[in-house]
């Protein structure tokens, strides 16, 4: 299978060519936002965090602002800062720049204000993207990380959508691929079958160590998960319980030996299936698995949900067609043949197959064409 | 077809489109096909019961437990959250 790729100085590709602003902190994320607007290829991080975290949730913040900087589908960066937020800006901003790509920062405070940010911010992205020297190269699913994601899930994702999912997964690992799915909420009580999947004791256990501790905080929290997953979406869509949701969730991962467990945004090693710590906040979800390293998202919704991630494609697909019908304008693929019987789980599968390919040779996806570029971090902690 | 259950181990099926009470739904489970007459009205991917489950019985989808029945529920029954619970993510849950 022949993909072209973009080759980064670190040796990874990338299916997309874009410069991305990073605010590392919300005070400089409307500066970035100004920036960005200069250009029509050029995208920011609508960061809503980035100073008084506690140090767990600080970690979280860094590493997500880090892999979104590094991940390959991003050419150039420019990190902007306010100068006293408590995130480390140029300790950010050096540990991407020492992997090669053009990397630039620049501090509010230092520049003297908004306004004479945006116009060196402009500037130096102008010059960034004339110096610029594209290297397209040939590649293929080896060089791919795919992330898979649920959102406004109702029945027709358990039945349908997620099973199409899950046969890509199996396909995209045979043939070398990463493949990356998260969730932490939504696996809790489908983690006996999962388990019997990893490939050692220890992956095993970590996966046992998450769900636990998911369940154990939201309980001390004063949550009973219930009472927001299923969310009433899901609820109004046919889903009666967390069990019931978790299990046709799973289906989406295929059936491939679980390699490893991860923590939020931390990278994802190459090669094979492996699961993310995160919430079941799709916006946070796929945040981290981006940041983590995933070049394009493939994402089942059974309601329809618009969201999509300012670095990386995220494919649709859904298998209600009431939704499809509905929001065509914000789903990819709708495999609603299969519910009806006039499809087979594996063809409707090809289909989305043949459109992964296709968009990770350059083909927009519908959340790219109406610049859907949510982002989220995953917070565990109190804002100090 | 009107809806579909996974395993054979499954208690309940799943409406694929919306269905009334007295009509008599088909169900499939691959390749198997069967009826059952529903006493209510199911929602186009909603539940409903294929065989009796007693209160405090286990509701099964996907050949796993998905909850337990508050109530007894009848065969042909609507499923769905005012007579079934969860087990997990629930207070006093012991893993």
């Amino acid at each position: 299978m022949k993909l072209k790729g973009f080759l980064r100085p670190n040796g990874k590709i990338g299916f997309r060519n874009h410069f991305l602003v990073v605010p590392t902190v919300i005070c400089a994320t409307r500066t970035a936002e100004e920036i960005a607007s200069n250009f029509p290829n050029v995208v920011y991080l609508h960061n809503q965090h980035g100073c008084n975290h506690m140090k767990d949730d600080e970690k979280k913040v860094v590493n997500v602002l880090k892999g979104m900087a590094s991940n390959p589908n991003v050419a150039g960066v420019l990190f902007v800062g306010l100068g006293c937020e408590t995130i480390p800006t140029m300790k950010i901003f050096e540990s991407v720049r020492a992997a090669g790509k053009p990397v630039e920062c620049l501090i509010i405070q230092e520049e003297g204000g908004t306004l004479k940010t945006i116009e060196k911010g402009v500037r130096i992205l102008q010059r960034m993207m004339e110096q610029y020297e594209i290297k397209e190269v040939e590649t293929d699913l080896s060089s791919v990380t795919v992330a898979i994601e649920c959102g406004g899930s109702d029945t027709t994702s358990g039945i349908a959508s997620n099973p199409v999912v899950g046969y890509v997964a199996d396909r995209l690992v045979d043939l070398g691929a990463t493949v990356v799915f998260s969730e932490t909420t939504e696996i809790i009580g489908a983690e006996h079958l999962l388990i019997k999947r990893a490939v050692n004791e220890e992956v095993a256990k970590k996966l046992l160590e998450l769900v636990s501790r998911c369940e154990q905080s939201a309980l001390a929290g004063g949550e009973d998960i219930r009472g927001v997953n299923p969310t009433p979406g899901n609820i109004t869509g046919g889903l009666t319980t967390l069990e019931e949701k978790s299990l046709g969730a799973i289906y989406k991962a295929g059936t491939k030996p679980l390699k490893g467990v991860l923590e939020y945004a931390e990278p994802i090693p190459t090669g094979g299936l492996y699961f993310m710590d995160s919430p079941g906040h799709d916006v946070e979800s796929v945040s981290g698995m981006v940041a983590g390293g995933a070049q394009v998202v493939i994402f089942t919704t059974g309601r329809g949900t618009p969201t999509g991630c300012a670095i990386a494609p995220v494919i649709k697909v859904t298998a209600n067609a009431k939704t499809y019908s509905r929001m065509s304008d914000n789903i990819d693929v709708d495999v609603s043949d299969v519910l009806e019987g006039k499809t087979t789980i594996q063809q409707a599968g090809e289909r989305l197959f043949q459109k992964l390919i296709e968009v990770l040779n350059g083909k927009l996806t519908k959340s790219e064409m109406l610049r859907h570029h949510e982002f989220g971090i995953y917070l565990t902690q109190p804002t100090l | 077809m009107d809806a579909i259950a996974f395993s054979k181990k499954d208690n309940v099926a799943t409406a694929i489109k919306a269905l009334s009470k007295g009509q008599r739904a088909i169900v499939g489970l691959g390749e198997e096909k069967f009826t059952i007459e529903l006493l209510e009205d199911v929602p186009f991917g909603h539940k409903f019961a294929l065989v009796d489950i007693p209160q405090g019985g286990q509701v099964v989808k996907y050949g796993e437990a998905i909850g337990v029945a508050t109530v007894n529920i009848r065969k042909g029954q609507y499923v769905h959250v005012h007579n079934v619970v969860g087990q997990r993510g629930v207070r006093g849950h012991r893993s």
